[in-house]
């Protein structure tokens, strides 16, 4: 079974980012980018299924600029087997992505594709459910847990109230949550490794996708502030502030 | 055209996060309806009718939309869609494991966790966990929409009724089985909606431990809440958690107990009426948000607040 595993080049989630003067956007010249932090999870899992013998290969994917190959390098060093970037310099939004995921699955053939939920840029969390809805195939979204057993998926995902449990015939669209697993670290033996493995490159119009954005973001700002609070030395203070100056109890 | 409301319901009861989202979608201009896609779903149905301000209910009957699988009930949000200039769902684990396969499968954008409607086509959403609000605008013919609940009041239950109507149910997908769920039952307040929050993190230390934030939480009639740390850390169950992608909380009090403050867990508090933070460390991040700072430590601190409250 093969395991496409699609990852994401964002701006690395302990970066405190700006917002441009202008309104235009984030600043992020010469900002660090990392794989976000999702998608690594989902590659982990990919990972952990082939150690397991549930899959054969895990592919990972990649969209974006020419730098996403540094991200596509430390897929390989986790353990993908092979990675393809499909290069665009173009402003890439989810349905655009679901569309040249589509594609690049129509061509690779997976039973199973793991996505992290959300990217921590956007915050978007539609990626899976798009690619899985255009696929026609059963989504899991916020995986906890990934059982794959006699042509299923079972599994365990993290909901409101708790957790639910469903059980998806293959081939299935996992997205992963924050507990799925741990990431193992990269070593440098396997990142040396890794430069032996292939990346190929192919284009929106290879695939044969219009990657045309829907939404215009018309501006960027920053979020209200919240006014300077203050130390209070001792919990009568505390509670006597609560309740004469703020009013909340 | 009309506006669609995906309802979240259990069948017998509507949700509150249904009554959010219908307030986001008075701001979007038109007649307001609700799918109700459920099984034996009569009373969810009765309740949608009675909220202000809805015209009328479209009711999906049938067993294989009992679990709200996404599979289904997008299908059936699909199988209507051609009527309506918006569709919206809240952003919680319902809607946005539903809504994105709608906007896909209609060619259209999803604009997620709106948190203010600028205009039928122009909305602002949090990005960067909250870090950056962007303000888009869609040129797309159906506006596919998940909303924040926290930005926008219930809508009220009205006294007249909309009118209640069956829709035909699609078919199973057939692909995505129901096999077990897991939810925690509690007498305390659900944390979405809650007013008042008390939430625990690393520094409380372990599960035992988070027995005195309880204690607080019982004496203030509070939701309780944590950090990932806590969560991580086994103290507390996953659904606790406040965060970039735990729960967003906005409540009249939140009260952060041993939580450093990360950036992600900022995120999910951020519109909270006031912040207050207890935590030994001095540079703790939390500090900058919280309106009050206690610097200390939990384990005496919180039993003397429980004492305090009298």
């Amino acid at each position: 079974m093969k395991i496409l595993v699609p990852v994401k080049r964002v701006v690395d989630y302990n970066v405190k980012i700006r917002v441009k003067a202008d309104g235009s956007g984030i600043d992020t010249a010469n900002v660090k980018m990392s794989m976000n932090p999702f998608d690594e999870i989902a590659l982990e899992e990919g990972v952990r299924q082939k150690e397991a013998g549930k899959a054969t290969e895990v592919v990972a994917v990649s969209c974006g600029v020419a730098q996403a190959q540094d991200v596509l390098r430390t897929a390989l060093a986790i353990g993908a087997d092979r990675g393809i970037l499909v290069e665009t310099d173009a402003e890439l939004q989810p349905l655009a992505v679901a569309k040249l995921l589509k594609a690049v699955a129509d061509k690779e053939q997976p039973q199973l594709i793991i996505l992290g939920k959300q990217a921590t840029d956007d915050d978007a969390n539609q990626t899976g459910q798009m690619l899985a809805a255009l696929l026609g195939w059963p989504q899991a979204t916020f995986a906890s847990r990934v059982v794959i057993e006699d042509g299923k998926a079972i599994v365990t995902r993290e909901v409101d109230g708790g957790a639910e449990t469903l059980a998806l015939n293959l081939p299935a669209v996992v997205t992963a949550d924050l507990r799925l697993n741990e990431p193992r670290y990269v070593t440098l033996p396997n990142m040396m490794k890794a430069k032996k493995k292939t990346i190929e490159s192919t284009t929106p119009a290879d695939l044969g996708v219009s990657v045309e954005s829907r939404l215009k973001t018309l501006k960027v700002s920053e979020p209200p502030v919240r006014t300077t609070g203050q130390i209070v030395p001792d919990i009568a203070t505390l509670v006597s502030k609560l309740r004469n100056e703020a009013k909340v109890i | 055209m009309a506006i669609l409301v995906i309802a979240e319901h259990d069948n017998a009861t509507l949700k509150g996060s249904t009554l959010n989202t219908v307030t986001a979608a008075s701001r979007c201009g038109g007649d307001i309806e609700i799918l109700i896609a459920g099984y034996q779903c009569g009373a969810a149905a009765q309740a949608a009718a009675e909220i202000a301000g809805v015209s009328r209910v479209l009711v999906a009957d049938a067993p294989h939309f009992a679990d709200s699988l996404a599979e289904n009930v997008a299908e059936q949000a699909i199988s209507i869609a051609g009527n309506y200039s918006h569709i919206l769902a809240p952003a919680n684990a319902f809607g946005k494991n539903i809504l994105p396969r709608v906007a896909a499968r209609l060619d259209v954008a999803q604009i997620s966790e709106i948190i203010h409607v600028c205009s039928p086509d122009t909305f602002e959403r949090p990005i960067y966990a909250g870090n950056a609000i962007a303000t888009v605008q869609s040129s797309d013919p159906v506006k596919v929409i998940t909303v924040r609940t926290t930005g926008f009041a219930p809508a009220a239950a009205g006294a007249a009724a909309a009118a209640i109507e069956n829709v035909e149910a699609v078919a199973d997908s057939g692909t995505s089985h129901f096999v077990a769920r897991d939810l925690a039952k509690s007498g305390r307040p659900e944390l979405s909606g809650a007013k008042v929050i008390v939430a625990g993190g690393r520094g409380v230390g372990s599960a035992e431990n988070f027995k005195i934030i309880e204690q607080l939480a019982d004496k203030l009639g509070a939701a309780i809440g944590a950090s990932r740390a806590a969560v991580d850390a086994g103290f507390v169950p996953n659904d606790w958690q406040i965060g970039q992608t735990g729960k967003i909380v906005a409540p009249q009090l939140y009260i952060a107990l041993g939580i450093s403050g990360a950036i992600q867990h900022v995120a999910g508090i951020k519109d909270s009426k006031t912040i207050v933070a207890i935590n030994n460390d001095p540079d703790a991040p939390i500090f900058l948000v919280a309106d009050y700072g206690v610097i200390g430590d939990v384990h005496e601190l919180v039993p003397q607040l429980i004492a305090e409250l009298g």
